[in-house]
């Protein structure tokens, strides 16, 4: 692969990650904590309304989980064209 | 016994502010110490910390920065009152690390330069970009920086019973030390020492109360479980019921519109992902890669306090309903005396019978509460050991001065780095521009500390407009000039103009009233979005004049194309200080 090639088929794959978590990112806060919140607060867990917990507790938990999945896939990308330090 | 009583109270008035000396005296001669240890000798010491800090130093650093006197101080009260609808804060003020961290973070670090501005001009090929990115720079850091000296100055009052004022004159010289002499290297590990004082500072009495009334350790746990007095209730459920009871929504449902919900929620992620002094941060570690993992960790270390936070709301609020309402104000505990005494609580016996009403129907209502009285009164409302309740003064102290530090350095290298160094005088010596951010240190921890002192009436507002601003202005000329190639600088320019125009125009309008000497009603609200989550609508409008405009107008250089297909490839990333 040229160099030109391999830039361009590094990218178009971390685009794609990219849209695969901030999917998941919007699904968790926008989704389960405010749009569908009502819908899963039938949903009990211990004390919690599941919604309620969502908004409050679980999507920043995900948050933190995307991230470090993101450092996980974009560690091994690098490695895989080469362009890792 | 009157006497006796008297003495006793005395006594341990005395041991709390005892400890308050003695822990805020330790943690401040840390602070100095650090500061002597790690003087900046150049300019790439003093804006990056030489560019070499290790990804958990960084985050760290970060999470301390990021976490202000409101975070520590009043978000939690803040929560309480509001209930579900304080997820729009706990949401909007993380899920902008997950921006951070796959949209900014990883590609401004390859980029390789000091600050933000730096970005917007090579990548905008203009001065005027420039220019508008310093603009937006400076704005945003002094509204936000006035606030956390008035913290300073608050915690300061309320604990050690000096004036405000004093507190803010003595913040003000300890920021200045560490600030002036180690720059960026002096706050980084200030930060981290800062990071350590506020989460022990948070947790101990969060995890205290969690014993007590659920008897779970874990506080996140705790607010989800059935309550320890053994009556099979969830902790949740007993407080929607006591919600009820006085008139208020249920705590777990929130009153505000989805829309606006929605609206706040992305202006505040938007608007974290677009602050300089966070995005700074990631400058100043060694390689891109070392950028990703240290927003990872950041996170990791906001969330632990983020994710206590409405637990603590949950257990002050249970807490201070059962303590005070429907009580007889002569059986109040000495507490509520203290604190109504510094006017965050107010008592006003509307219906003269000597008992506490406290409900949401306001000519009813006898009770007022201030938010930051859940986070300062909470180690006392739960008679904790008078340490911890010192340990709170501590803590605000730490988040209000790591927050001040950061931004001070923001406004600094904007002075003496975007406006002296790249457009009044280009000619300037290394050590000429060291002299000159220290200088403008100097002159930004005056100005902060004048307004900490005088605070102008609208500074609560102009704090909410600082994220509306960055969310305006600064996130879409990065994500584009990152992501678009095409983007020129015609399109960027006019976006970020367009942006922050509108949000300022809109903020005026409906948070200060300027334009009809009253703030105008809720209801006259462009489809019902609040001037909080208007930085959301002001982004988009950002977003489609650049993408416009650009349309019309020719692409970048050559040079400048090249530049984005370079940060965009993790290798190669160099040293910060590479001009």
């Amino acid at each position: 692969m040229t160099d030109k090639a391999k830039r361009k088929a590094y990218w178009k794959e971390n685009i794609r990650y990219v849209l695969i978590l901030l999917a998941i990112w919007f699904l968790v806060s926008y989704g389960a904590g405010i749009m569908f919140k009502d819908a899963l607060d039938e949903i009990k867990i211990g004390g919690f309304k599941l919604g309620f917990w969502f908004a409050q507790q679980g999507s920043m938990y995900v948050f933190v989980i995307l991230i470090f999945v993101y450092v996980r896939l974009m560690n091994k990308l690098d490695k895989k064209y080469g362009f890792d330090e | 016994m009157a006497l006796m009583n008297n003495s006793l109270i005395l006594q341990e008035a005395l041991s709390v502010q005892n400890w308050t000396y003695i822990l805020v005296g330790i943690t401040f001669a840390i602070y100095i110490g650090i500061a002597i240890w790690s003087r900046a000798s150049s300019t790439k010491e003093f804006y990056v910390a030489g560019g070499g800090v290790s990804p958990l130093a960084n985050g760290m650093a970060t999470a301390a920065d990021w976490m202000s006197a409101a975070s520590f101080i009043s978000m939690a009260g803040i929560i309480s009152f509001a209930g579900y609808d304080g997820a729009v804060y706990l949401m909007g003020w993380t899920g902008g690390y997950v921006l951070l961290a796959l949209l900014l973070a990883p590609y401004l670090r390859k980029f390789g330069k000091f600050t933000v501005p730096d970005f917007i001009g090579d990548r905008y090929y203009s001065k005027t970009a420039r220019i508008v990115a310093v603009f937006c720079a400076l704005i945003v850091s002094f509204t936000y920086v006035a606030g956390q000296m008035r913290g300073v100055g608050i915690v300061f009052s309320r604990f050690l019973e000096v004036e405000i004022n004093t507190g803010v004159i003595i913040g003000m010289l300890i920021v200045l030390f560490y600030a002036v002499l180690g720059g960026m290297k002096g706050i980084t590990y200030t930060q981290v020492a800062q990071y350590c004082v506020l989460i022990f500072a948070f947790m101990v009495p969060a995890i205290f109360i969690s014993i007590q009334m659920t008897g779970n350790p874990i506080p996140q746990l705790g607010f989800g479980s059935e309550l320890a007095d053994g009556s099979g209730t969830y902790l949740l459920d007993k407080l929607d019921g006591l919600n009820t009871e006085l008139g208020f929504a249920e705590y777990t449902d929130g009153s505000k519109s989805l829309i606006d919900v929605l609206a706040i929620t992305l202006a505040l992620m938007v608007g974290t992902a677009g602050l300089p002094h966070v995005i700074v941060r990631f400058f100043t570690v060694k390689r891109v890669k070392d950028a990703r993992k240290s927003a990872g960790i950041a996170l990791l270390l906001i969330v632990i306090l983020y994710s206590t936070a409405p637990a603590v709301a949950v257990f002050a609020r249970t807490n201070m309903i059962e303590t005070v309402s429907n009580k007889a104000y002569t059986d109040v505990p000495e507490w509520f005396k203290k604190w109504e005494s510094t006017g965050l609580i107010t008592f006003a016996d509307k219906n003269n019978d000597g008992i506490i009403q406290y409900v949401a129907d306001a000519s009813k209502n006898e009770l007022v509460i201030d938010n930051d009285i859940m986070v300062l009164a909470n180690p006392e409302i739960a008679r904790l050991p008078n340490w911890v309740i010192a340990l709170v003064a501590a803590g605000g102290l730490a988040a209000a001065l790591s927050t001040a530090a950061g931004l001070l350095l923001v406004i600094s290298a904007s002075v003496s780095h975007d406006l002296i160094k790249k457009i009044i005088k280009p000619s300037i010596s290394e050590k000429g521009e060291l002299i000159a951010a220290r200088l403008s240190a100097v002159g930004a921890v005056c100005v902060a500390g004048y307004f900490g002192i005088h605070p102008p009436g609208f500074v609560a507002a102009v704090v909410a407009l600082a994220f509306g601003l960055a969310a305006a202005s600064f996130f879409p000329a990065i994500v584009l000039g990152i992501f678009y190639k095409r983007m020129n600088k015609e399109g960027a320019i006019a976006g970020m103009i367009v942006g922050i125009v509108a949000m300022l125009l809109y903020m005026i309008k409906y948070k200060m009233g300027w334009f009809d000497d009253v703030v105008p009603d809720k209801s006259e609200w462009w489809y019902g979005i609040s001037p909080e989550g208007f930085g959301t609508v002001a982004m988009l409008l950002n977003f489609m004049v650049s993408i416009t405009i650009m349309k019309f107008t020719k692409a970048p250089p050559k040079e400048v194309q090249e530049i984005v297909e370079n940060i965009r490839i993790p290798s190669g990333a160099g040293d910060a200080s590479k001009h």
